[in-house]
């Protein structure tokens, strides 16, 4: 089993009271409460809060950490021999077991606890796990393959972690923030209690030409400016394939034109909209006869694109 | 190693749960949810009924509002206060999500 310095954790001396510990935990949960932090890695670090702060809040549990002395975080240790006797059942092991699920299970409000487990029916853990998805996959539905792993009670009520693996169908149509919901695939439920359910909080990976809000897409379509003068008729890539979209004749930069329907399926019906956004690319290398036909409209050309700055500030 | 494939429950504006199933999915209880439905912070149709019914994307908020009143130890107003608050939050980056989207080539973005 591997130690962990909960003192250390909170930040807090080890002869600190508990006035001195609840403080410490509301000040690092404030913090890093992954419902409110930003942090990268805060809801890692508010696991490893609360985990301490359930130990040390516990006068029982703080007693039996202490036992163990201080070590190094990380340091293999084996429990003190009474903590086998504790468990009643010779030959228990402590291999692979996680030092915060074994004072979670049994220590301090254990024995009531593990009463509850071993007589009647307990509800399974929930769970919510991040799903990050391509926009490809958002649009045809996906397979998503999870591998978890989620804590099952043995007969003392001890829970050990153990890999689950399933693959869950993601339905056409899901979009950023999108919350789903499988019932019956958390944590086992004990003694014939259901099982609790799992969450999932999808979120579309960053696409090269696409970007969504909600169903609808928006892409940047490049045109050159004498098509944006003239008009054209222009290839543009939708998730279903290469669609011909006519660029009007005067167009300008910025402009946005509608491809009804051919955005991200919504879930229960219907398709949201994809909007080309144009920009008006000038050659970056033009040829001599470019730039001669530039140099020419230039000199036949009465357009003045900063006309308005002229006339507000005269 | 157990593998077996499931389908998905949406939690969106779409689909509709009564408060009994919203307290289950939450670990609130009715009454709580019906406090916080009373500040403004979950919306339900016909709220005077025995078993009014919430729209599921309220399951997501449920739920925080029960991680955040356990792990902050929160009275029911400042629970309230504190979810209003976060939803405004996240209302306002996406808009500010959908705004980077609409605008050309990057503009906007963080």
């Amino acid at each position: 089993m591997r130690y962990t310095d909960y003192y250390e954790v909170l930040g807090v001396k080890r002869d600190a009271t508990e006035a001195q510990i609840k403080a410490a935990y509301r000040k690092l949960a404030h913090k890093y409460h992954p419902d409110v932090s930003k942090e990268k890695g805060a809801e890692q670090k508010f696991k490893e809060v609360a985990e301490a702060y359930q130990t040390l809040k516990d006068p029982e549990k703080r007693a039996a950490y202490d036992q163990l002395g201080q070590k190094k975080p990380g340091e293999e240790f084996r429990p003190p021999p009474d903590w086998q006797q504790r468990y009643g059942e010779q030959g228990f092991s402590f291999e692979d077991l996680d030092l915060g699920d074994l004072f979670s299970g049994l220590w301090g409000q254990g024995g009531a606890r593990a009463g509850a487990r071993r007589n009647s029916a307990m509800r399974g853990e929930d769970f919510e796990v991040p799903a990050s998805i391509t926009l490809e996959q958002a649009y045809q539905g996906t397979d998503l393959k999870l591998e978890l792993s989620m804590p099952e009670y043995d007969a003392q009520g001890v829970p050990r972690r153990v890999p689950v693996s399933f693959t869950a169908h993601i339905p056409k149509g899901a979009v950023d923030g999108q919350r789903m919901r499988l019932p019956g695939k958390g944590g086992k439920g004990i003694n014939g209690g259901p099982n609790g359910d799992l969450y999932l909080n999808i979120s579309l990976k960053p696409h090269p030409i696409y970007r969504t809000t909600g169903h609808d897409l928006y892409l940047d379509l490049p045109i050159a400016p004498w098509e944006a003068v003239l008009g054209a008729s222009v290839e543009v890539p939708t998730l279903a394939g290469t669609v011909r979209l006519k660029v009007p004749a005067g167009s300008q930069a910025g402009q946005k034109l509608r491809l009804p329907r051919r955005g991200l399926p919504k879930p229960h019906s219907g398709e949201g909209d994809l909007y080309a956004i144009l920009q008006i690319v000038a050659p970056p290398h033009p040829s001599e006869q470019e730039t001669a036909l530039f140099k020419q409209l230039a000199e036949t050309s009465s357009f003045d694109p900063r006309r308005r700055f002229a006339r507000e500030t005269s | 190693m157990s593998k077996h494939r499931t389908e998905i429950q949406w939690l969106d504006t779409q689909q509709h749960v009564p408060l009994s199933t919203l307290a289950e999915l939450s670990g609130l209880s009715a009454e709580e949810l019906r406090l916080l439905t009373d500040y403004g912070v979950l919306e339900c149709s016909a709220p005077g009924s025995m078993d009014p019914q919430y729209r599921a994307e309220c399951v997501t908020v449920a739920r925080m509002a029960f991680r955040l009143r356990h792990d902050l130890d929160l009275g029911l107003e400042g629970l309230a206060l504190v979810v209003d608050l976060l939803q405004r939050m996240r209302r306002l980056e996406a808009e500010l999500g959908d705004l980077r989207a609409r605008f050309p080539g990057g503009f906007l973005s963080g």
